[in-house]
């Protein structure tokens, strides 16, 4: 039944995005950039979700210490995953933007520098986890890292910022231009849609996740036996 | 016995081991010299262009070379189970913390105070018009990389694959403090003081380091005990 | 009160429990053998006696206060696997080390006293990398009794002692209990621990299969205990 609702939910979904993506494509052309513009759509929507996810980890990171319950420790390895993947695909969709306009594959441009960085820092989340055998120790790990990880965050987004204000102006993807009114609501729509997605990915994981921990303690059960 | 005593107690004891063995500090010395050179063969190392990438090249050395007395911190007390003896003891692991910290300190300033002269040397720059700045920023990066460096070594020390999990995960973390240092080193090397503009850097330098002091003085415990 | 009590202890890896509703109560003065297979779950029990990790479920107390407290930790006297001393410094300086780590009144003195207790105060400038198997096991026992604990966690201490180290340790273990201190010993060693046990506990499979006190039946028949409550 629960996979029923996380399918249907999906499909509404990327329904959504679709039909957004059609309305967008349709809009007028933005006065400075021109279609380069409309990435915005897509950019922000995925930078917020992934921000969102972060916060998720970092919540579930601290509830575990404290509690000790493995839920949370999986809500915090469902959330950095579809955060990693929602903001890899950022990067790569935002190096191809960036060719279309300046011929380059990566501008560092600030937003993107930091997703990069940002982006490094929990993939080495993903790492340690991998490194450590025993669940208790893994989960604890995980945790301390994910506090450190998310504490940097924004410290990352300020001071990357801050140096490429301080470079030759380089090339940025939105700086200047106006937003009609009237685009809001298809923003909108979409950041919707980036969170519904974002959500059943990250209940789809969790699944997965409870019944590899299930797995695993079995395992662990018939070595003794 | 009180909190400072006991942090100067492990403190000395590290220091004392390093001393004695060598083994990661002739170790960085010896990296920070080959990086020095390598890059040397990489650009041409004349005046103008070796200025502006001055901070970047140095805090590259200081980095990769404090690496290899990071990651020795928490790994010397594998051998003989010592980290037990130390968990053990009525210390709090704030203390543990803090006395390995301060060694890691020393030893990887000690590297870096040998590396200045010698990148002077090798690219022919003179670094001191701005001294005690200089040695300002140094502290306050060295610190940085310290106390990530030391709490992420308590992390992986009994994991699989350590000497690489250390780098990978205290090197992404890092990245606005080392960004902020090698801004501020690149000026002061080239003669410029801290500025109204440079400042920031500095201030955001501090807060980085009292921030994660702070949040690793609260979590070691629950790294070394669970 | 119990020098050491272990109310309802479960320790889970994962969902995997390796110590199951473990109940012990020590009393002041006793001796435990704490005996059971491979895997049974000794060590993991005494590491959490002792604080190096925390129980998923239930308590441990040491005269009342948890493991981790600053002042039972003094209290306490642990010898696990490995013999917990630095190879690079010397058995005088080890000792001082922890002696100052324990806040003793002098350290230094201490120190001396505990090299002569274990025969090493010729060699107590030499560093311990430089000893002998036998020495370096003398030195460990030195470092776990030097602060003088009331209680005293040891796991599986006979294992590979040469006969000095041995002799050695059964003196300084019969010295403290007739000095009223509390041991909590795992082992496999039947013969040398029972002679010196006052309570006798099993573990199987996380379980404590039997604990009582010793009787002369076990130290006649060490494999006694095994034979009667262990299941296969």
């Amino acid at each position: 039944m629960r996979e029923k609702i996380l399918y249907v939910l999906g499909i509404v979904a990327l329904a959504i995005l679709a039909w957004n993506i059609n309305a967008i494509a349709r809009l007028p052309q933005e006065a400075q950039q021109g279609v380069t513009f409309k990435i915005i759509f897509f950019h922000v929507p995925v930078a917020i979700t992934a921000l969102t996810a972060a916060a998720v980890a970092l919540l579930g990171s601290v509830l575990f210490l404290v509690t000790k319950n493995f839920k949370y420790d999986a809500l915090a390895v469902a959330v950095t995953e579809v955060g990693l993947a929602f903001l890899a695909a950022n990067l790569v969709t935002g190096s191809i933007w960036g060719r279309e306009i300046w011929g380059v594959w990566w501008a560092w441009d600030a937003r993107l520098t930091s997703a990069l960085v940002c982006w490094l820092l929990y993939a080495g989340y993903l790492m340690l986890r991998r490194a450590i055998e025993e669940p208790t120790q893994r989960a604890t790990f995980a945790a301390v890292f994910s506090i450190f990880a998310f504490i940097d965050v924004p410290i990352v987004i300020f001071s990357i910022k801050w140096w490429q204000n301080l470079q030759h102006p380089r090339p940025v993807f939105w700086a200047g231009g106006s937003f009609p009114p009237d685009w809001t609501r298809h923003f909108l729509w979409n950041m919707a849609a980036m969170l519904l997605l974002g959500i059943v990915m990250v209940a789809v994981r969790l699944r997965q996740e409870e019944a590899q921990r299930e797995i695993d303690s079995l395992r662990r059960m018939a070595h003794v036996l | 016995m009180g909190f400072f005593r006991q942090v100067f107690v492990i403190a000395v004891k590290d220091l004392r081991a390093e001393i004695r063995t060598k083994e990661a500090i002739n170790a960085s010395f010896a990296f920070a010299l080959v990086i020095l050179l390598l890059f040397s063969f990489a650009f041409d190392p004349s005046a103008e262009t070796t200025r502006e990438i001055s901070g970047g090249l140095l805090w590259i050395v200081f980095a990769f070379a404090g690496a290899l007395v990071l990651n020795r911190s928490f790994a010397r007390e594998l051998p003989n189970d010592c980290l037990d003896a130390l968990i053990a003891a009525p210390i709090s692991g704030a203390a543990l913390f803090l006395g390995k910290a301060l060694a890691n300190f020393l030893l990887v300033s000690a590297v870096e105070l040998v590396s200045l002269p010698v990148f002077g040397i090798f690219y022919n720059v003179r670094w001191t018009s701005q001294f005690w700045e200089l040695m300002l920023v140094l502290a306050l990066g060295t610190w940085a990389l310290t106390v990530i460096g030391t709490i992420f070594s308590a992390l992986t020390v009994n994991i699989r694959l350590r000497e690489v999990m250390l780098p990978m995960l205290t090197y992404p973390i890092l990245v606005p403090a080392l960004l902020g240092a090698m801004q501020l080193t690149t000026d002061l090397v080239a003669g410029r003081p801290i500025g109204p503009d440079t400042a920031a850097w500095l201030k955001m330098l501090i807060g980085f380091d009292v921030v994660y002091t702070a949040v690793s003085l609260v979590l070691v415990e629950t790294v070394l005990v669970g | 009160m119990s020098a050491v009590a272990v109310d309802g202890v479960w320790k889970f890896y994962g969902d995997f429990p390796a110590l199951r509703d473990v109940r012990l109560e020590v009393p002041p003065g006793s001796c435990l053998a704490l005996i059971g297979r491979n895997g049974a779950g000794k060590t993991t029990l005494l590491r959490i006696v002792a604080g190096f990790s925390r129980p998923g479920r239930g308590q441990v107390r040491i005269f009342g206060n948890p493991p981790r407290e600053t002042e039972t930790r003094r209290q306490v006297g642990f010898i696990g696997h490995g013999i917990s001393v630095y190879d690079e410094l010397s058995a005088l300086e080890n000792l001082t080390l922890f002696g100052r780590l324990y806040g003793l009144a002098n350290p230094r003195r201490s120190a001396l006293e505990w090299l002569e207790r274990t025969g090493l105060e010729r060699v107590r400038n030499g560093l311990v990398r430089e000893f002998s198997r036998g020495m370096r096991q003398r030195l460990a026992v030195a470092r776990a009794f030097l602060h003088e604990p009331s209680v005293l966690l040891l796991d599986e201490p006979f294992t590979a002692l040469d006969d000095r180290a041995v002799a050695v340790l059964q003196t300084l273990l019969r010295d403290a209990l007739a000095k009223g201190k509390t041991i909590v010993m795992s082992t496999h060693q039947l013969r040398e621990a029972l002679e010196l046990a006052s309570h006798v506990a099993l573990l199987n499979r996380g379980q404590v299969a039997f604990y009582g006190p010793r009787t002369p039946e076990m130290v006649a028949d060490p494999g006694l205990v095994y034979a009667r409550y262990s299941e296969g």
